[in-house]
Formats: structure tokens, C-alpha cells, sequence
């Protein structure tokens, strides 16, 4: 604590965050208004998403250069890994949502259509008479008709192993900082980036299959709307996650970082980690259960 | 660098002033900046929010349909709870702990300051969302504040507004908790130990931790809304397998924190002021501190007891209502412990002591009809009626909103050096404290008797009591017009009776705060004091 005080750097203006508030405010009313069917709406929201963009180019870049001119005490540090920190339990909780959705529909609303299990819940058996609980289901009313269910082996398995070898070579990165050894922590990161990126393709093509050739979207009841929430989350973190690591690599190639001060490299590093775990609970719960 | 004028020198170092003209407010990271921006936005707010309240109660005078449309009118009980909640009671807590924080800690600022400036930002972006819905077609969202499906989904071009105005006050809300718990922390003062600090300070802990945990849960629930609307998913649509339970399940997973967010902040309030006025330290300081602690926790775990009559199976019931039960024990415990402060205290009563005295009597009644309701047999038949509208405005209104009051008048003092107007104060406190008794205590009644909540008409049998309470509506949403008059009055120089220090007789005894001279200068605390104030053991 002590050292946190005296020389904590507070800035002592902010010009950045107005802009990020103006730009995600016009990126959300443009894609309102364009799911509201209005044609303005998405230039609005291209020009917010601009605005958004230049803002985190702009905003990161003021973080990097204080932190590189040493700005930041140890205490300053702390905060940022604290605040990464809450972020991310708060990222837990956004995925518990789904994954709880997930288990509910699947062991307890579903039986319920069907007649089966206990409480006032469970609708009368004249309801929906040849409804059968069975998972995967896209409900009594076959919503989004005849589709074939996402099996885990081929390129869901594929993908576990490549984000499984991701993280340890983030890992194997993050030595090479704190060994002072540049090279193997550029190595590292761009394989990291490059395995992200190659998640992602692979993903983009299970979709494609998906909606191509198995029937399986979005809309096929409530199997396909918890798949594709699921995965589609994680697939935008993975993608965001990419991209953090894609900026950290660009700065550790510019000589960023010693193994005193690197607090962006452990943010994406968590981060990553982060959307590895979240990848393993969707591997077990979805595609293998 | 010898060059430099002691002008520019002085501009580098702490102690340099706030920006001129406007623009001061905009680009802010002065955490007493984005304090009073936080407070003057609630402020509006609780005005805004006020004038939808009283819609609604001229609508009820009578039975009988009078002003509105029926649509408009759910519209305004829904916005007017929206706006409430998140437009004001949250704001206006958030303003204090962005003023108090470090000033009770003896930090020279919140550990973030650019993330706490964009807190406050994203706030104006969510509700400016929020308000806009009020001009669309189909009107703004008339589901109630719970929006639950399929009902919410019947709203016009106003649904994803609201959905994406939910979201940013959401990064808002996660922002600024986060903030708050790097500051505690990582910013006390190095005899600041965890268990010395003020209590306000332990509540805003533990509130934070709650916002960070509920808020994504939220906006997830919202965010299935929008995909059922809009992309074909069948979340809460049973004909696709997903059930419009399991969206209630999920608010309420959020909900019930939900008003602990409310409510853990006005305790700290409360447990800051009272034993100012009664010159004694607060009873049982580290009982507080579990018991809400031990609030919080419960406070994940009862969630259901909202559903009581839509249908779960008897062991749900029954461990909810049980789990529900619980919480009234370390709710009692606070009670009790101020109670206990006050014993034999040499009480003064000044008027943020007589909304703190008032905020335990009221609250106790908001308590004790909570304890009615989680009896499921027996919420069987209030769940929806006006007896809940009762309860919670109880629990919000003299309790929260009462306990915001109280701390405006406790600290106007001390941030702006001017005291407010005693007599005026007190008026204000008697105005409120009567005419909210009117306002809510007959809706207790109107709710054993049936009336059901959230409708335009009523049957004749309630319309006595229904008068009763708009007249009391009315009287207290114009009393508080003297409450913005004595914040203004007292922010231009009050009675120009200039404060000290300490400014209520003793307070250096109670917090770090008072040991500043009056008003705080803009920046405190660049190096850490190295002594604190005890008196609270
Ligand atoms: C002793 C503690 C409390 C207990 C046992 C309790 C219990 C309950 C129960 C059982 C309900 C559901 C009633 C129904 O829908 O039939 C309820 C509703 C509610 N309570 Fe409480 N409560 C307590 C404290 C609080 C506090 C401190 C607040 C807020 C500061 C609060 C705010 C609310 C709100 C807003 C609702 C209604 C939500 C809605 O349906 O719109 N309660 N409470
Ligand atoms: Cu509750």
C-alpha cells in the first residue's frame, strides 16, 4: 500500500472517454434503428463503430507511451491488474448466463414440455401429446425445422487442441519476457496470435457447415439458440483476444516491456486464459454432453 | 528546467486547480468533479423520475379512467422505476462514494480516474438511450421495470433501445465498481487498515463486488430479449423448447442484488452519520461489517422469492422461502446496532439525524412487510398487489431516497464551506417524513384488499385509500422542490455562516473527511496523513 502513494500518477484530464461514450451510443442507436428496419441505421453505425475504433486506437496508444516513459509506479500497476481482474469475473458472470440457460432448458424446461418431472411447471400432457425430452430439441413446435446436431469430434476437437496449445505458448512467451529473452517472447506471442486467428477460420467454417449443410442455425429452437449464443460469444472474445495479443506482439517487436513492467501482456495473457477456459466448458457441455 | 516559472511549476504538481469554463466537466478526472456530476445527474433524475410517479397517482385519484392511456400509463410505471433505479438512487450513491472514498481513506484520488470519467459518461449515454424511447413509435417499454417476455417483446421501436440503453448503464455500473474496489484496495492511507475503515466504505466494498457480479447477468437476460425479437432464437418461446420462466429466474438472479445495491450504500450512510449526532461511536462496528457482508451473500441465493406463485415445485418454494427468512437476521442485526448507537447517545437533531432516525423506524416497517411476503402461502396472495408497491417503496423511498437526503446535508457543509438553511432543512425533513407516510402506508391496505399493481383502473371499493395516498403523493413530490431550493441556496453560500473543519461538533472523532479544512480544496491527500481517527471502535 505504502508504495502505492506520493508518486501514483493521476491524470489530470480525459478527453478519450467522452469520445468512447459517443461512439458506442451511436453504434447502439444506428443498430437499433437498423433492427427497427430504418436504412440510416447503419451508417450510424459504422460512423460509431469509427469513432469507437479510433477512440481505443487512440486511448491505448496515451497508455502505452505513459507507460513506456515510466509514468506508472508499482501502485499503478496494481490498480490496472485489479481492475483486469473484476473485468474478467464480470466476463464470468456474462458467460454464466448462458451456460446456466443452457442447463435449465435442457434438464428442466424441456422435460416440463414434455409431461415429465415435478412441480406446476410441467404443462399438461394434453398440451403437446407426441413431444418426446430429448436433447438436442428444437421444441415441440419444431422450430426452424429438420437439422442435424453439432457433433465434438473433427473440428470442435481440432480447435480444443489448438486453443489448448495457444495457451502454452502464451505461457512459453511470457518466459521469454521475464528471461529477457526478446525472441522467444515474440515467438511465442505470434504463435499465440497465429493459433487464435486459426481458431477462428476453423469456427467461421463449422458455421458454414452448419448452416449449409446440417440445417442448424440460430433459429432451430432452443438448441440451436444456445449453441450459437454460446459459441458465437466465445468466437467474438477469441477474436478480441487475437487482436490484443496481435497489438501486444506489435509493441514487444518495438521493444515494449521488461519483466518489471508489462502489465498489457498479463492482461491478454489472462484474458486469453480466460477464453480458453470458457472454450473447454463449451467443448464438455456443449458438443460432448 | 530553471527556466520554468514557479506559475507552470505549481501547475505540475498536485495542488493545481480545476480547468475553466465548461469544458472542466467534460474532460474531468478530479474525483470530486465527477462526484458532483454524478450527484447534479441524479439529482435531475429524481425530478424526472418524480414526475412519472406523479402521473401515475393523478391517474389513481379516482377510479375510473382520467388522463393518460392505459399504454402510457404502464409505460410510466415502468420508466419511472428505470429511471429511479438507475437514473437516480444508483447515480447519487455512486456520487457519494466517488466524494468520500478517498477522502475517507485519505487517497489523493480513485485508483482509475480516466475509467471513472467514462463511468459517469457511458451513465448519460444508457439513460439519454432510456429517455429516447419515450418519443417512439408504440411508446416507450410498458412491461414494467422486470420487462419480463413475452409481454416486453409486444414493445414497438422502442425495445432495443432499451435493451442497449441496459447495456451501457451496465459497462457504466461494472466500470465504476470496479474502480471503487481498486480504490479500496490499493489507495488506503497506510494505517487504513481493512478493518478501521469507515463503514460507508465496507458498504461500498461489498456493493461493488454485487454490481460487478449482476450487471453482466442482466444484460445477458436482455440480450436473449433481442434475439428472440430479432434473430429467431427461442429463449423464453416454449414452442422452441425454451421457457419465458427462465427469463424471470435469470432478472431475478440480478434483481434481488439488485436492491441490496440500493440499500447496502444507504446503510453505510446511515452507520456514517448517526454516530455523529448521538456522540458515540457506532455499537458493534465489526458486526456491521459481517452482517452485510452476510447480506450480500444471501443476497445471490433467495432469488426466487419473486416467483413464488408462478409455479415451481414445492422444494423451490420451500428452500426459498426458508433462504428468505434468513436475511432478516443480519438485517436485524443492523437495526439493532444503531439503535444501540443511539442509546444513551447525547443526541442532537440536526437534520441529517432526523432522516437517518426516520430511515431505521421506516425501513423496519419495509423490513418486517418483507418478512410477511417471503412466507410463500402468504405471498400467494399480496405477490402483485399494492401491498409490494408498499413494501419495497418502504424499503426505497424512506429508507434510500432518505438516506440520500440525509448525507446531502451532512457533507453540502463540508464540500462547498457553506452551511445549509436548519430551519428550511427541517421543514423539509417534517414535510417528507409525514407526506411519504401518507403516500405509502395506505397502499398496505389497498394490497390486503386486492388492488392489483400496475393498472390504470381500479373497482370503487379501493378508491378511498387510493386518494388518500396521491394527495399524499403530491405533497411530497412538491416538498422536495424546497430540497433542490436549500442544494442550490446552500452551493451559492448558504446562510454565510462560514463552516469549520469539523464542521458537526466533534466529527475529526469520526472520519478523515473533517480533518480537512472547509470546503475541500480540490486536491487531498497527495501524501497520505499518517494519523486516523479511532473513535469508531
Ligand atoms: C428483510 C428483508 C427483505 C425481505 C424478506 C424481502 C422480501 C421480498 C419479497 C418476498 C418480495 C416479493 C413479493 C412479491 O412479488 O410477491 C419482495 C419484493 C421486492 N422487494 Fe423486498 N425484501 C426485503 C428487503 C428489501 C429491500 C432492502 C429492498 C430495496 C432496497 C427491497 C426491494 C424490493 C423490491 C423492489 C421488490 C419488488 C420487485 C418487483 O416485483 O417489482 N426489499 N421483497
Ligand atoms: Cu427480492
Amino acid at each position: 500500500m505504502m508504495s502505492t502513494q506520493g508518486a501514483y500518477y493521476i491524470p489530470h484530464k480525459a478527453t478519450w472517454p467522452v469520445a468512447a461514450t459517443i461512439g458506442l451510443m451511436t453504434s447502439l442507436a444506428g443498430f437499433a434503428n437498423y433492427l427497427n428496419g430504418n436504412a440510416a441505421g447503419s451508417t450510424f453505425m459504422l460512423v460509431g463503430l469509427s469513432i469507437f475504433i479510433i477512440m481505443i486506437g487512440g486511448w491505448f496508444t496515451l497508455q502505452a507511451t505513459e507507460s513506456e516513459t515510466g509514468m506508472y509506479n508499482k501502485g499503478v500497476g496494481i490498480s490496472y491488474r485489479m481492475a483486469m481482474m473484476w473485468f474478467i469475473f464480470s466476463e464470468i458472470m456474462f458467460f454464466a448466463v448462458f451456460f446456466g440457460t443452457l442447463w435449465y432448458t435442457r434438464n428442466l424446461s424441456v422435460d416440463w414440455l414434455a409431461n415429465i418431472g415435478d412441480g406446476p411447471g410441467r404443462s399438461s400432457g394434453m398440451l403437446w401429446p407426441s413431444f418426446e425430452a430429448v436433447w438436442p430439441t428444437n421444441g415441440p413446435g419444431h422450430i426452424g425445422g429438420e437439422f442435424e446436431p453439432m457433433g465434438a469430434f473433427g473440428l470442435p476437437l481440432l480447435n480444443t487442441l489448438i486453443l489448448l496449445t495457444s495457451g502454452v505458448t502464451c505461457t512459453w512467451a511470457h518466459h521469454g519476457l521475464i528471461e529477457k529473452n526478446r525472441g522467444q517472447l515474440i515467438k511465442g506471442l505470434a504463435m499465440t496470435v497465429g493459433l487464435g486467428f486459426l481458431f477462428v477460420a476453423f469456427q467461421a467454417i463449422e458455421y458454414q457447415e452448419a448452416y449449409h449443410e446440417m440445417g442448424l442455425t440460430l433459429g432451430s429452437g432452443i438448441y440451436g439458440s444456445t449453441f450459437f449464443m454460446l459459441t458465437g460469444f466465445h468466437g467474438f472474445h477469441v477474436c478480441v483476444g487475437a487482436i490484443i495479443l496481435t497489438v501486444v506482439l506489435f509493441r514487444s517487436s518495438k521493444g515494449h516491456f521488461t519483466p518489471e513492467n508489462h502489465f498489457a501482456f498479463e492482461a491478454a495473457a489472462w484474458y486469453w486464459h480466460f477464453v480458453d477456459v470458457v472454450w473447454l466448458g463449451l467443448f464438455i457441455f456443449v458438443y460432448m454432453m | 528546467m530553471s527556466a520554468v516559472t514557479a506559475e507552470h511549476e505549481h501547475d505540475d504538481h498536485h495542488d493545481h486547480g480545476p480547468e475553466k469554463g465548461l469544458l472542466r466537466w467534460v474532460i474531468t478526472t478530479n474525483h470530486k468533479d465527477i462526484g458532483t456530476l454524478y450527484l447534479l445527474f441524479a439529482l435531475a433524475m429524481f425530478f424526472v423520475g418524480g414526475i412519472m410517479a406523479l402521473v401515475i397517482r393523478a391517474e389513481l385519484f379516482e377510479p375510473g379512467m382520467q388522463f393518460v392511456s392505459p399504454q402510457f400509463f404502464n409505460s410510466m410505471t415502468t420508466m419511472h422505476a428505470l429511471v429511479m433505479v438507475f437514473g437516480a438512487v444508483m447515480p447519487a450513491f455512486v456520487g457519494f462514494a466517488n466524494w468520500q472514498i478517498p477522502l475517507m481513506i485519505g487517497a489523493p484520488d480513485m485508483a482509475l480516474p480516466r475509467m471513472n470519467n467514462m463511468s459517469f459518461w457511458m451513465l448519460v449515454g444508457g439513460v439519454l438511450l432510456l429517455a429516447s424511447t419515450l418519443f417512439m413509435e408504440g411508446g416507450a417499454p410498458a412491461s414494467g421495470w422486470t420487462l419480463y417476455p413475452p409481454l416486453v417483446l409486444q414493445t414497438g421501436a422502442a425495445l432495443p433501445f432499451a435493451i442497449f440503453s441496459v447495456h451501457m448503464l451496465g459497462i457504466s455500473s461494472i466500470m465504476g465498481a470496479i474502480n471503487i474496489i481498486a480504490t479500496i484496495f490499493n489507495m488506503r492511507a497506510p494505517k487504513m487498515t481493512l478493518m478501521k475503515m469507515p463503514l460507508f466504505v465496507w458498504t461500498w466494498l461489498i456493493t461493488a463486488f454485487l454490481l460487478i457480479a449482476i450487471m453482466p447477468v442482466f444484460a445477458g437476460a436482455v440480450t436473449m430479449l433481442l434475439t428472440d425479437r430479432f434473430f429467431d432464437t427461442s429463449f423464453f418461446n416454449a414452442a422452441g423448447g425454451g421457457d419465458p420462466v427462465l427469463y424471470q429466474h435469470i432478472f431475478w438472479f440480478f434483481g434481488h442484488p439488485e436492491v441490496y445495491v440500493m440499500i447496502l450504500p444507504t446503510f453505510g450512510v446511515a452507520s456514517t452519520i448517526i454516530p455523529v449526532f448521538a456522540r458515540k461511536p457506532l455499537f458493534g462496528y465489526s458486526s456491521m461489517v459481517y452482517a452485510t457482508a452476510a447480506i450480500a451473500f444471501l443476497s445471490f441465493i433467495v432469488w426466487a422469492h419473486h416467483m413464488f406463485t408462478v409455479g415451481m415445485p414445492m422444494a423451490g418454494e420451500l428452500y426459498f422461502m426458508y433462504a428468505t427468512m434468513l436475511i432478516a437476521i443480519p438485517t436485524g442485526v443492523k437495526i439493532f446496532n444503531w439503535t444501540a448507537t443511539m442509546w444513551r447517545g447525547s443526541m442532537t437533531f440536526e437534520t441529517p439525524m432526523l432522516f437517518s432516525i426516520a430511515f431505521v423506524v421506516l425501513f423496519t416497517m419495509g423490513g418486517f412487510t418483507g418478512l410477511m411476503m417471503s412466507m410463500a402461502p402468504i405471498d400467494f396472495q399480496y405477490h402483485d398487489t399494492y401491498f409490494i408497491v408498499a413494501h419495497f417503496h418502504y424499503t426505497l423511498v424512506p429508507a434510500s431516497v432518505f438516506i440520500l437526503m440525509a448525507g446531502g446535508y451532512f457533507w453540502l457543509p463540508k464540500w462547498t464551506g457553506n452551511m445549509y438553511d436548519e430551519k428550511l432543512g427541517k421543514l423539509h425533513f417534517w414535510l417528507s417524513a409525514v407526506s411519504v407516510n401518507i403516500l405509502f402506508f395506505p397502499q398496505h391496505f389497498l394490497g390486503l384488499a386486492g388492488m392489483p399493481r400496475r393498472i390504470p383502473d381500479y373497482a370503487v371499493q379501493f378508491a378511498d385509500w387510493n386518494m388518500v395516498s396521491s394527495v399524499g403523493a403530491f405533497i411530497f413530490g412538491f416538498s422536495q422542490l424546497l430540497f433542490l431550493y436549500i442544494v442550490i441556496h446552500t452551493i451559492k453560500g448558504g446562510t454565510g455562516e462560514k463552516v469549520s473543519d469539523e464542521v458537526w461538533e466533534d466529527a475529526h472523532k469520526h472520519g478523515l473527511e473533517w480533518t480537512l479544512p472547509s470546503p475541500v480544496p480540490y486536491h487531498t491527500f497527495a501524501t497520505p496523513p499518517d494519523k486516523i481517527p479511532t473513535e469508531h471502535f
